[in-house]
């Protein structure tokens, strides 16, 4: 598991590390992020609530991409909050090739959008496509499927706040257990969302042995543009799963998001890991290891866990989190100082 | 595209940049704004240096800007980086990550750099035509000196000793401070053109100030009267104090002969400086005598660590009564009272011992000064300065150990710059104004998730047989790269450092990077006041602040 950490290695400690741009390293070795060349693929006069986790996510994302491909993108977007907020007709804030169709069908249409590029003898042409949980993990998740088993020349990324926020906050199958939404009310024997439901994506998509699974979090740049990269650099399909707060489903404050991210991986509810044609390669181990509550109190949709009762729920939630740190082998040494 | 509807186009397309028009700051109820913090180890540093500026001048590898910063406010950083006892670092910020910055040891690393390298000041103010007199060539009076010139006065310095240097040579011994360094930084406030006449003992300031035309003088002639206790004794000759011994080991050919056992009676730094210079002067046995626990002696626990490694005994908790006619020291043990206070508890002892040092603190020679109309003597017997530094004569100024302070070289060098800035603008009529302080960048402002682990580089050490013989410098140096190191661990408090993590995370690009040493301005157009960055800054240098309705 050690090409997670390797990729950078700086002589000295310095500090800021780990933050976006560090002005005593080489350009090359910054973020796309810090780079004043970057494509800021969604501008502003975006629609996104304040402190929106996905128009963050997405542009760390396309950016990335589009320094990789060195400008050779086109992008597939499906319905959802990401392209509401971003084009609410006559306005767009994209600034990359982009294309919106249906709910269903972005890894569908994006197939198409590889093929043409095939036949116009424009393979340099890479093509992304993305959607919210929703639209990938329910909706579109039969055109995904078959996007994955054809081996399509896409990168699939989903920016997952793990419910249907544009519409009112209704439940997918990302949200997690306990999570209060507009229809798993807080209420009854099993308040919020219900245990053993659900599905997730990055294990599915591994299943289809396809070249190259990630997970990824807006709480961590450097991690999420690397995996970008590397899955630009390969061909077939691909899938980026990002992690990215809504402060308004999830009722946290908006100067959070990058704070509850960040919680979420340290307290390993969401693992942070890839893997090739099915095989788990590398994670990112936790540096400051936190309890489930720290990710769960700041957010009001677990409001009800700590209320009378809530400890039985909890002590749940920290099994998942505990069973991910072992499956991935997240409380490990960092073998290497990072960026 | 189709026949049938040749008005409707196959897809809507939209213009690039049209959401632009959506000027989304109106939705705005707290803006970020940027702002300097001030970090807690300038906030901590007696002489006032910006630390964490020349910190981040250091960690960019130009040692030169990094050594010049710290001039600004000290000309002394050689010295400093030794001698000082580093407050800053007991303020530091990263102890709550791993271990504080060594950032004494940065700055003599520095000092050492522009030694070597021939490193000067520059005058560069036009000369003011006055003319100033300062009596003591101490860390205060040449402080003074130093920036009274860079101010543009013609500067005397006049010193009753046959050296410069004060207390740097006569207070701190040379195995804490190599006379070489000491020398050095002198000579170069010398050759910016500070004239020094020593052996010159002022008795009459106002005659002294007339005769050569002065107009305002900085007085820092510091405390060297050692305070003495009255010790019943057959052989008064078998007691003496610690500072004239510090002092005759810089003047006199000959060590002091203090015997082979030595107690010294005190439990200051200067207790400790001539117990560990006892040692170092072949006494078998140097026992600190001191009435009170060690935990309350006034000495900095690192010395007195120091002092334990080579050898020194401490006796606390005890007082001297007598030394009786067998030549032994009657000793009497003592009991912290419920207040803490130490009291005698009846019980007596003996020590065997050749001679007693007394280290008890030192009180200044006002003699003179009193007849300086308007000059006040506080209590203590210091002399009472107003917050300009200014004594109740119009015009004499005060520093160093003989005023009411902390009696540390680097609180000397402080008031020698508070002091020529009050005396540069009193000589232009005007009063100087501090400007005001920034808000104190304390841990709970910063996000140090963004700094990775870095322990603190510990300086070597003189290994204690050579420590015990001989007063070679006990601590060593840092080379360049643990320097270049050390630097680089500063979390620069409150001030930005331009890591881009505002510009990176913002979801509405609202944060503008202007290029390298620019920093980064907002948008306010777009900006929906979210507050990311603020809390996403690792350094603490944005703050959100309401909206005016």
């Amino acid at each position: 598991m050690s090409d997670m950490t390797a990729e950078q290695k700086v002589k000295f400690y310095q500090k800021g590390t780990f933050t976006a741009g560090n002005r005593l390293v080489d350009q090359a070795r910054r973020s796309v992020q810090a780079s004043m060349e970057r494509s800021n693929a969604i501008t502003s006069g975006h629609r996104a609530c304040q402190g929106c986790g996905e128009a963050l996510g997405a542009r760390y994302a396309l950016d990335a991409a589009m320094r990789a491909t060195e400008g050779q993108l086109i992008a597939v977007n499906a319905t959802g909050c990401l392209e509401v907020f971003t084009t609410p007709y006559p306005e767009t804030s994209w600034q990359v090739p982009w294309i919106h169709s249906l709910f269903g069908n972005a890894a569908a249409v994006a197939s198409g959008v590889a093929a043409a590029m095939r036949v116009k003898g424009r393979e340099q042409v890479r093509v992304v496509a993305q959607g919210g949980d929703g639209g990938t993990t329910d909706i579109g998740f039969g055109c995904l499927s078959g996007m994955f088993e054809r081996n399509d020349d896409v990168l699939y990324i989903c920016y997952d706040n793990e419910a249907y926020m544009n519409t009112g906050v209704q439940r997918s199958s990302a949200t997690p257990p306990t999570a209060r939404t507009a229809t798993t009310p807080a209420v009854g024997p099993e308040p919020g969302n219900v245990f053993g439901t659900g599905k997730n994506l990055p294990l599915i998509a591994m299943a289809h042995n396809i070249p190259y699974v990630a997970t990824a979090s807006v709480a961590n740049l450097h991690d999420l543009e690397r995996k970008v990269e590397k899955a630009v650099a390969i061909r077939g399909a691909r899938y980026i799963h990002i992690f990215v707060p809504c402060p308004l489903g999830w009722g946290s404050a908006s100067h959070d998001t990058i704070r509850i991210a960040r919680l979420a991986s340290e307290c390993g509810l969401f693992p942070l890991f890839e893997a090739e044609h099915g095989e788990v390669t590398g994670s990112i181990p936790i540096r400051r290891k936190v309890p489930v509550e720290e990710y769960l109190r700041p957010q009001k949709r677990f409001a009800h866990l700590f209320k009378d009762g809530g400890g039985e729920r909890i002590a749940r939630l920290q099994r998942m989190a505990d069973a991910n740190i072992k499956r991935f082998d997240l409380l490990r040494e960092a073998e290497e100082a990072p960026l | 595209m189709s026949k049938q509807h040749p008005d409707v186009p196959f897809a809507i397309t939209l213009d690039i940049g049209s959401s632009l028009a959506n000027r989304t700051g109106n939705w705005r109820t707290e803006r970020p704004v940027y702002l300097d913090r001030l970090p807690p180890c300038n906030n901590a540093c007696p002489a006032g240096e910006n630390i964490q500026a020349w910190l981040g001048q250091a960690e960019e590898g130009d040692y030169e800007a990094a050594w010049r910063e710290v001039m600004r406010n000290n000309p002394l950083p050689a010295i400093m980086g030794r001698a000082c006892y580093h407050p800053c670092e007991g303020a530091c910020n990263r102890s709550a990550l791993d271990e504080v910055i060594n950032i004494h040891a940065v700055e003599r690393f520095l000092g050492d750099q522009a030694i070597e390298k021939n490193w000067g000041p520059a005058v560069e103010a036009a000369p003011s035509g006055k003319k100033v007199l300062v009596i003591g060539a101490g860390p205060s009076g040449l402080s003074a000196a130093f920036h009274l010139r860079c101010q543009g006065h013609t500067v005397t310095i006049h010193e009753a000793g046959p050296v410069p240097g004060g207390m740097m040579r006569f207070g701190i011994p040379a195995y804490r401070l190599p006379r070489d360094i000491v020398q050095a930084e002198i000579d170069r406030i010398l050759a910016m053109g500070v004239a020094l006449e020593l052996n010159h003992t002022v008795e009459d300031i106002q005659t002294e100030m007339k005769n050569g035309g002065f107009d305002a003088c900085f007085l820092a002639i510091g405390a060297h009267l050692a305070k003495r206790v009255d010790i019943p004794t057959p052989d008064a000759g078998k007691i003496l104090d610690a500072i004239g011994l510090l002092r005759e080991m810089e003047t006199s050919d000959n060590p002091p002969l203090l015997g082979r056992r030595v107690v010294v009676y005190g439990g200051g730094n200067t207790a400790i400086d001539a117990a560990r210079t006892a040692k170092r002067l072949g006494a078998e046995q140097a026992i600190i005598v001191y009435r009170r626990t060690r935990e309350m002696m006034p000495a900095h626990d690192f010395e007195v660590d120091e002092a334990l490694a080579e050898g020194v005994i401490l006796n606390w908790l005890t007082t001297i009564k007598e030394i009786d006619d067998s030549g032994s020291f009657v000793v009497e043990k003592m009991v912290l009272n419920d207040e803490g206070w130490p009291e005698p508890t009846g019980e007596f002892d003996t020590i065997e011992a050749d001679s007693l040092v007394l280290a008890l603190g030192q009180n200044v020679d006002t003699g003179f000064i009193a007849k300086v109309p308007g000059v006040e003597i506080a209590k203590d017997g210091v002399i009472q300065v107003g917050p300009d530094m200014m004594t109740g004569f119009e015009g004499l100024f005060a520093g160093g150990d003989m005023v009411p302070s902390e009696r540390t070289v680097t609180v000397a060098v402080g008031h020698g710059k508070k002091a020529a800035r009050h005396i540069d603008a009193w000589l232009r009529g005007e009063r100087y104004e501090h400007p005001p302080r920034h808000e104190l960048a304390d841990t709970d402002k910063l996000n140090t998730w963004y700094y990775a682990d870095a322990p603190k580089t510990v300086q070597p050490e003189l290994d204690v047989i050579r420590r015990q013989t001989s007063f070679d410098e006990v601590h060593h140096g840092l080379d360049e790269t643990n320097a270049l190191y050390e630097a680089r661990r500063c979390l620069s408090c409150g001030n930005c450092f331009e890591c881009d993590n505002c510009y990176g995370v913002c979801p509405d690009n609202a944060v503008i990077k202007l290029g390298p040493g620019k920093r980064f301005e907002f948008n306010y157009d777009y900006c929906k006041g979210c507050g990311i960055c603020a809390a996403e800054c690792p350094c603490g240098a944005i703050e959100m602040i309401p909206e005016t309705v």
